[in-house]
């Protein structure tokens, strides 16, 4: 089956700055694709090549398996809701969603049609006569979201939609955005810097930074097997801990830390023995337990305690030099108190320590 | 905005393709309807003349020379120095400095106080001071030379009143023509400065009336100095203006108080004009202007450096 | 001790400011004044009429005034509409060109009427209409005036274009717009009060116009300000004076007009707030 978009090998060239410097994936048809990284990684430089508003320096870019990279944006079926919304200011709401209609030459009758069509689904009937300067910002996303979708567009660009928007709204717009996907069938490109967002809604997720493309998966294998040390670090939080390899057995591997102790790892990639790296741990991961219960567990001193209404978060100091923070679930399982210069165990949940390469 | 690439979003692929095409409009008609023609004026400056108006194509600087030398009817005496129309170069240039002089001594404190009135105020001081630039130059000339002839308003008023014998004889006089330059350029004097004391920040004088600065000195060694473009802009756009203006010279002076502009108009009228020196006095006012632009220039990359 | 300082306040200011006033309004106001007196001699004072605005209109010299004025008002519709074409092309393609070599030439070229003195402006097209055979009368004035008006309109436009998001044309190319659909459906509409300023400035320039028109103009034609110039050259009759204050009212209500236009497209530009309304 074709991909609904394919980038192949493309680098973007400011001047003398490289935004994006290979960059090669697929995005398959009617999938919620994200593309996350910290500002300045190039993710929206990467959807404005594919909408048609920047071109590549190298490389192509594929529509279902049409060439697009040399075609304007107005000759691409992709429509895109942009981070401000851009609604034309002096065209009322019925007039901004009807306008790619009009461009494309469908008749009255057709995009009045199509209008009503898309004010419903957005819930924005009784705004149809308002102009843009009339309307929250709530109300200017799903105006935006319903002018880029009306003209049926095979893929849909989202540059960060709800930044702007305040928390109980994005969270709403979330759901949204993802039932929209699903019942119409358009493929999102969905950009965004906030993970918790990408976890969330997407199928497949880009992780980007400085111009490349770290890790292409699904939620769960980007949080749970981290391609590397900027993945694991920029998504969820996580204690990385410098160590080097001593022993290999297949995909399982001891590693020393720099304090001496040493550790157990699983690893996705080939590593060999001395090689160094980072192990991830995620802080939910660890087990903490004033007795040992004979596993295979470290050592450590309580510091901290914070209180986080659903979690406590509680830091354990190994060494003078190595700390970890575990987090823990109130209620249940912390029946142990931990108090400050206690001495604890602890445990490492299976296949939760990764060895990470840069 | 998604910035993240550090360059604002302010090229529009919609338009770059074209550049071009758009500026070409604008660059043929500047070009050809006012480049072109200048340097054909420059070449016209080193041609000869022709008796009724217009020009022979053989080069020669008699144009040049005539400015500075008298050779005579033949040209065959000694060259003696014409102070004619040297005279009335520098005539224009003081001319140019007294309007500009006289525009900053009115112009600055009307700018200053009306930069410090609340900010209803300001707009509307502001606009009142802009209605008579609005009004047509030549309105505005023939107004002055009405007020200020000898059977004019203002002798009569001065008589009523007593304050004279008999009436000012002011038209066609060097100080007809200041006035009337004053009078045309004094808005271009108050505008710069006036955006330059609205960007002021106050807190600077009372630091320095903090330390015992008196208010005067304050102006002086504060005020002034930070808002120095400002004044340099407003001088430049009295100056430049004055030096070839035509109308006030014209209307309000006469054979005694020729400037440049009037020069230069009287090559051009009628039988007994002369092209090409026409065309040097014009090329000699633009080179003028163009030093008077350098020096602003420079001074204003100095006060930025 | 004093009162409170205030450093904002110097004495004479004031005093100055009224007499710039004074200065600049006295003129204005004796010339429509006068234009009032019923008497053949301008300067005594006979009682008020409004004879000489009967004469402006249907007097000796009317005719002439007439056909200058309308040549005035054609000359300035025509010049300002080409002048602001060309500088609305030129502002789009300045302002949304990004950086380009020639980019600070392309001002400088645009800037020159403005920079040239008038004087030297028309000498120089003088000479180059004679030139290449150009023959004078309206068509010549017609041309110089474009040339000047273009910087005159241009910069309203540059101004306003620049305060102007791109990502509209963005948006507009997005869904499927032409370069053309995009100018003319989306960013024209949010450009015209640029636009309206940048032709009313220009309308106003040339109509004002003296010294470049009178070199020109060549024999048999006479725009309003080079009629009464002509006129005034023979000593300022009391018509002068009427049809003087008609001018000034004219320019005063006229540059109000554009202001207020003006000022109420500001309003309308929009911010770059997403928020607009909280609800």
């Amino acid at each position: 089956m074709e991909a609904a978009v394919s980038i192949n090998s493309v680098r973007k060239d400011f001047g003398d700055f490289t935004a994006i410097s290979n960059v090669s994936f697929e995005i398959v048809d009617n999938e919620f694709f994200t593309l996350l990284g910290p500002s300045g990684c190039g993710k929206t430089t990467l959807l404005r090549m594919i909408a048609g508003f920047e071109n590549t320096t190298a490389g192509t870019i594929h529509l279902y398996g049409d060439e697009i990279e040399n075609l304007p944006p107005n000759k691409r079926p992709v429509n895109t809701v942009f981070q401000n919304y851009a609604l034309f200011p002096h065209m009322t709401v019925a007039e901004n969603i009807g306008f790619g209609l009009k461009m494309l030459g469908w008749s009255a009758s057709e995009t009045n049609a199509r209008v009503d069509q898309m004010v419903e689904m957005v819930q924005l009937e009784q705004f149809v006569h308002r102009k843009p300067g009339q309307l929250s910002g709530g109300q200017q996303q799903r105006v935006a979201l319903a002018r880029a979708m009306a003209p049926k567009p095979k893929v849909l660009l989202l540059d960060e939609p709800l930044s702007a928007l305040d928390l109980k709204l994005r969270q709403e717009m979330r759901k949204e955005l993802k039932r929209l996907q699903r019942e119409t069938g358009i493929t999102f490109i969905f950009v965004t810097h906030d993970q918790e967002e990408a976890l969330s809604m997407s199928d497949r997720i880009a992780v980007m930074s400085a111009g490349n493309v770290q890790q292409v998966g699904n939620p769960t294998e980007i949080y749970e097997r981290p391609a590397n040390r900027f993945v694991a670090d920029f998504i969820g939080e996580t204690n990385l801990l410098d160590a080097t390899v001593e022993a290999v057995s297949g995909n399982k591997l001891t590693c020393r830390l720099s304090d001496g102790e040493t550790l157990k790892a699983t690893s996705k990639s080939e590593v060999s023995v001395g090689q160094a790296g980072t192990i991830s741990l995620r802080p939910e991961r660890l087990l903490l337990s004033l007795q040992s219960n004979g596993k295979d567990a470290l050592q450590g001193t309580v510091g901290a305690t914070t209180y986080l209404g659903t979690d406590s978060q509680i830091e354990v100091a190994l060494s003078d030099e190595l700390s970890l923070i575990a987090r823990m679930q109130n209620g249940i399982a912390t029946s142990e108190q931990f108090g400050e210069g206690q001495s604890v165990f602890v445990q490492i949940a299976d296949g939760a320590a990764q060895f990470l390469v840069e | 905005m998604a910035a993240g690439i550090g360059h604002g979003r302010t090229v529009s692929s919609a338009f770059s393709p074209i550049r071009n095409w758009l500026l070409m409009p604008s660059w043929l008609a500047i070009g050809f309807f006012l480049a072109v023609p200048v340097l054909l004026m420059l070449v016209y400056s080193f041609l000869t003349k022709e008796f009724r108006g217009g020009v022979i194509w053989e080069p020669t600087l008699a144009a040049y020379d005539q400015f500075i030398f008298d050779r005579g009817l033949f040209g065959d005496d000694p060259p003696k120095i014409e102070w004619t129309y040297i005279s009335i170069f520098v005539r224009s240039i003081l001319q140019a400095v007294g309007a500009t002089f006289f525009c900053l001594l009115i112009g600055f404190p009307t700018a200053f106080y009306i930069a410090t009135r609340s900010e209803k105020s300001k707009a509307i001081w502001l606009f009142m001071v802009t209605i008579p630039y609005w009004v047509n130059l030549l309105i505005r000339t023939i107004s002055m030379k009405f007020l200020i002839r000898e059977n004019g308003p203002l002798n009569e008023g001065l008589l009523s009143v007593g304050v004279i014998d008999a009436p000012l004889e002011l038209i066609n006089t060097n100080i007809a023509v200041q006035l009337g330059l004053f009078y045309s350029y004094l808005p271009f004097m108050v505008l710069p400065i006036y955006a330059a004391v609205e960007r002021y920040n106050f807190a600077l004088s009372e630091a320095a009336s903090d330390l015992y600065a008196p208010k005067w000195t304050i102006l002086w060694r504060v005020v002034i100095p930070v808002i120095k473009p400002g004044i340099i802009a407003g001088c430049i756009l009295v100056f430049v203006p004055s030096l070839g203006a035509f109308l006030a010279p014209d209307l309000l002076g006469g054979a005694k108080t020729f400037m440049i502009g009037s020069l230069i108009e009287e090559q051009f009228k009628g039988n007994a004009g002369n092209w090409p020196f026409g065309a040097a006095a014009s090329m000699i006012l633009l080179s003028l202007v163009l030093i008077s632009l350098l020096f602003y220039a420079r001074a204003q990359s100095r006060e930025n450096s | 001790m004093d009162g409170i300082l205030n450093i904002r306040k110097y004495t004479g200011f004031f005093s100055i400011t009224c007499l710039c006033l004074f200065i600049l309004y006295a003129p204005l106001i004796v010339v429509m004044v006068y234009s009032f007196n019923d008497s053949l001699s301008i300067t005594n004072w006979q009682g008020v009429s409004l004879r000489w605005y009967a004469d402006v209109f249907y007097g000796a010299e009317s005719e002439k005034f007439k056909l200058a004025a309308w040549n005035s008002l054609t000359i300035a519709v025509a010049a300002a509409t080409v002048a602001t074409v060309i500088a609305t092309a030129a502002a789009i393609g300045m302002v949304r060109g990004g950086s380009f070599r020639g980019k600070s030439v392309s001002f400088g070229l645009i800037s020159l009427p403005i920079m040239v003195p008038e004087i030297v402006t028309a000498v120089a097209t003088l000479i180059f209409f004679s030139a290449i055979g150009f023959k004078l009368g309206i068509l010549s004035i017609l041309v110089a005036h474009i040339v000047f008006c273009i910087p005159f309109a241009y910069l309203p436009i540059s101004a306003r274009l620049q305060g102007i998001d791109a990502s509209y044309e963005e948006a507009a190319q997005d869904l499927y717009a032409s370069r053309w659909n995009t100018f003319r459906h989306v960013l024209m509409p949010i450009l015209w009060p640029g636009i309206m300023s940048g032709f009313l400035l220009a309308f106003i320039i040339s109509l004002d116009d003296f010294i470049i028109t009178n070199f020109v103009k060549g024999a048999g034609v006479e725009t309003l300000p080079t009629a009464i110039f002509g006129a005034v050259k023979q000593g300022i009759k009391p018509n002068i004076m009427a049809l003087s204050t008609l001018l000034l009212l004219f320019s005063v209500v006229f540059v109000t007009l554009a202001y207020v236009l003006g000022k109420r497209g500001e309003d309308t530009l929009p911010s770059d707030d997403k928020e607009g309304v909280t609800s």
